[in-house]
């Protein structure tokens, strides 16, 4: 079908408002691309662009061979899914799915003949003839997408599409979401800033912050590599552990423990990640040399396992890490060891992946 | 069972709550109303000498047949029908303007307010004075345009006195509509625009299909309104035109006021009162049904 692809997109709307500073990426057709990124930081501003709501101050908009970048929404052939659904309250289901298609002028055996087809996808058969208002919250969020899908569009854009749903729910609408897409043969861009819904839904994710592309990978890579500081940061829950070390040489120093660097640099500081749930509980045959001594500070249950918060001793750093809850931490005196496979090393200057 | 029992105390003691109102309800209104009625079954005029006289219905009888109630039955409906539809035109046209974000808007929201706030008498003797015949300005306006060669008596020529007071009330009362359908097209969110614009839709489009459903509620209300108030209006043209000239601008309430107050013939005015009355409760109750409708039609309010 068609490829998305933005080049060198700028949004400005005031000297200090810039949303979007340079962005550029491109989207294969049935990939389901997801801009995740903290609050502000031009995820829906990015798909508002795309649609044609709003008009970048720099960069060009391409849909397969054409240039939308001048043209208006309606010319481009895209689908949105709104975040407060935006369904006429007016119109009955039916009309509300049907409006997109008359205005194109379809005759109405088709229009009716997507409808019906779509609806009996989406389980919408019954509810037909009732009015937005008369619809639960999770009804309504299927109206819109089923009134983008009966649309057919080149490029399908959702902007945090579940973020009105209750916890349960959205896990459900998750799944199914993930269904319905993996067939469209078109370029899917999803907004949110929920990384779980990233995680899952998503071919690939690109985060955002302060309007600049961070990575643009698959969701594993994302998660095992992440590109700098920021997003090993954002992606991953609870947060991975960043200490800024001093560092000589091959090792970087975490009070009198040595932590060996893949490479040897010339930086006087360095900073170390790991993720809680990778430190582990040093096993009585190994080298308690090489073992991080801590004292618990602080047990957050989390149910399938406990967050403990841990001061490293004889040193200001404390690390968190998720252990297995089945006894009891309080006040303990633990061993950790760091596993050299699942350290990040980032620049503290320029947060940039080192390793 | 208990619930029942609390639920009859709450009436009850609803009812004594609402009692005073009530009471000052039947007496303002309820009380004048069926006094007309009586009074219109008498004849109580000069020729009786002030005195009540039962006559049935024949101040009824007399009205079916009195050319000058008709005409100014004429005059106040299609007085009524004009101003209201061009203050809903105009002020639909001032909402959407005012609608869209410019500098200056609360500025100017607030100026187009003005003449609504103004008094009606100031209103009227001002209007008066733009339709006069030597010194108005709306004659030198059109004299100077050269549309006219010499200047027109616009509220001595029964042909045009009627619109001229028609202009009067529209100038007057359009920015009141304006400001009511002003809320309504704030409460309509923006993104239904734009998910129309998406699909494909115009602005036009956008405008029949969503802008124009969405507010019909705030243009039957304020028609509903503006209904009642041009059907019975008094003051304005009282002071324009005194219902002249021949009785082109000779409302129902001026030629009320005139039966009862200039030829003391009370009975006849009671039943001028209790006809109009009628007609403008008809009107009114089929407005509020039709809004009714509206609201079911539109069901439960907003999904929003
Ligand atoms: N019309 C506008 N005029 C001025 N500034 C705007 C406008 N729209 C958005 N912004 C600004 O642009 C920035 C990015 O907004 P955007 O809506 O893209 O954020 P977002 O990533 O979608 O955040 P969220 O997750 O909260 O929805 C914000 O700082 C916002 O204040
Ligand atoms: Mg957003």
């Amino acid at each position: 079908m068609a490829k998305l692809s933005l080049r060198n997109l700028n949004k400005t709307f005031a000297p200090q408002v810039v949303p979007l500073k340079d962005l550029s990426l491109e989207v294969e057709d049935g990939e389901f691309l997801t801009l995740l990124g903290p609050s502000g930081c031009g995820k829906s501003t990015t798909l508002r662009l795309i649609a044609g709501l709003e008009q970048p101050t720099q960069g060009e908009i391409w849909i397969g061979d054409r240039d939308v970048t001048q043209q208006p929404p309606g010319d481009r052939n895209i689908a949105m899914v709104f975040q407060s659904y935006a369904l006429y309250p007016h119109m009955s289901v039916y009309d509300n799915m049907a409006s997109g298609l008359r205005l194109k002028r379809m005759p109405a055996t088709e229009i009716h003949h997507r409808i019906d087809e779509v609806s009996q996808f989406l389980g919408l058969d019954g509810l037909m003839q009732r009015k937005p208002g008369q619809l639960s919250g999770g009804q309504r969020q299927r109206v819109a997408l089923a009134r983008a899908l009966v649309r057919r569009p080149d490029v399908f854009l959702l902007d945090e599409p579940l973020s009105n749903l209750d916890a349960l729910l959205r896990e459900q609408v998750r799944a199914e979401l993930k269904q319905i897409f993996a067939d469209q043969p078109t370029p899917i861009v999803y907004v949110t800033h929920d990384q779980t819904e990233a995680m899952t839904l998503s071919t690939r994710v690109a985060v955002l912050n302060e309007g600049l592309l961070q990575q643009l990978d698959s969701p594993k890579r994302i998660y095992t590599r992440p590109a700098n500081r920021f997003v090993a940061s954002f992606i991953g829950s609870p947060q991975m552990n960043l200490l800024s070390l001093p560092c000589q040489g091959e090792y970087a120093l975490l009070g009198r423990y040595k932590v060996p660097l893949p490479q040897p640099i010339r930086l006087p500081e360095v900073v170390l990640g790991i993720r809680p749930e990778h430190l582990r509980l040093a096993r009585p045959g190994e080298t308690l040399a090489l073992a991080l001594q801590g004292q618990v500070m602080l047990v957050e249950n989390l149910g399938m396992s406990d967050l403990l918060s841990i001061q490293i001793e004889n040193t200001p750093y404390w690390l968190r890490a998720l252990l297995s809850p089945d006894q009891s931490w309080a006040d303990r005196q633990i061993s950790l060891m760091l596993p050299s496979e699942s350290l990040h090393w980032f620049d503290p200057q320029t947060g940039d992946r080192l390793f | 069972m208990r619930q029942d029992s609390l639920r009859q105390r709450e009436q009850r003691t609803g009812w004594w709550l609402v009692a005073p109102a009530l009471l000052f309800l039947i007496l303002i209104y309820a009380y004048p109303i069926a006094r007309s009625i009586g009074l219109s079954l008498f004849s109580q005029n000069l020729g009786t000498e002030l005195q009540p006289v039962f006559t049935g219905l024949s101040n009824y009888s007399r009205m079916a047949v009195d050319g000058r109630f008709w005409q100014s039955l004429g005059n106040t409906t299609l007085f009524t029908v004009l101003s209201v539809l061009l203050e809903l035109l105009l002020g639909l046209g001032i909402a959407l303007v005012l609608n869209r974000s410019f500098r200056g808007r609360g500025v100017v929201r607030t100026i187009a307010l003005l003449p609504w706030a103004l008094p009606t008498a100031l209103i009227a003797t001002t209007w008066t004075w733009i339709f006069n015949d030597q010194f108005g300005v709306w004659n030198d306006l059109l004299l100077r345009l050269g549309l006219i060669q010499t200047g027109v008596n616009w509220l001595g020529d029964p042909n045009w006195a009627l619109w001229t007071v028609i202009a009067a009330d529209v100038w007057k009362t359009t920015p009141f509509i304006a400001i009511l359908l002003l809320a309504g097209l704030q409460s309509i969110p923006a993104d239904l625009y734009e998910a129309h614009a998406i699909d494909g839709a115009t602005a036009w489009q956008s405008f029949w299909q969503i802008t124009l459903p969405l507010l019909l509620p705030q243009i039957l209300i304020a028609s509903l309104f503006r209904f009642a108030q041009a059907f019975g209006i008094f003051d304005l043209i009282q002071v324009m035109t005194g219902g002249g000239p021949g009785g082109a601008t000779e409302t129902v309430s001026i030629y009320i006021y005139a039966t009862i107050m200039r030829y003391l013939d009370f009975g006849y005015g009671a039943a001028l009162v209790v006809v109009t009355f009628v007609i403008l409760s008809l009107a009114v109750a089929l407005a509020a049904w039709g809004l009714t409708r509206l609201r079911a039609a539109h069901n439960l309010g907003d999904s929003r």
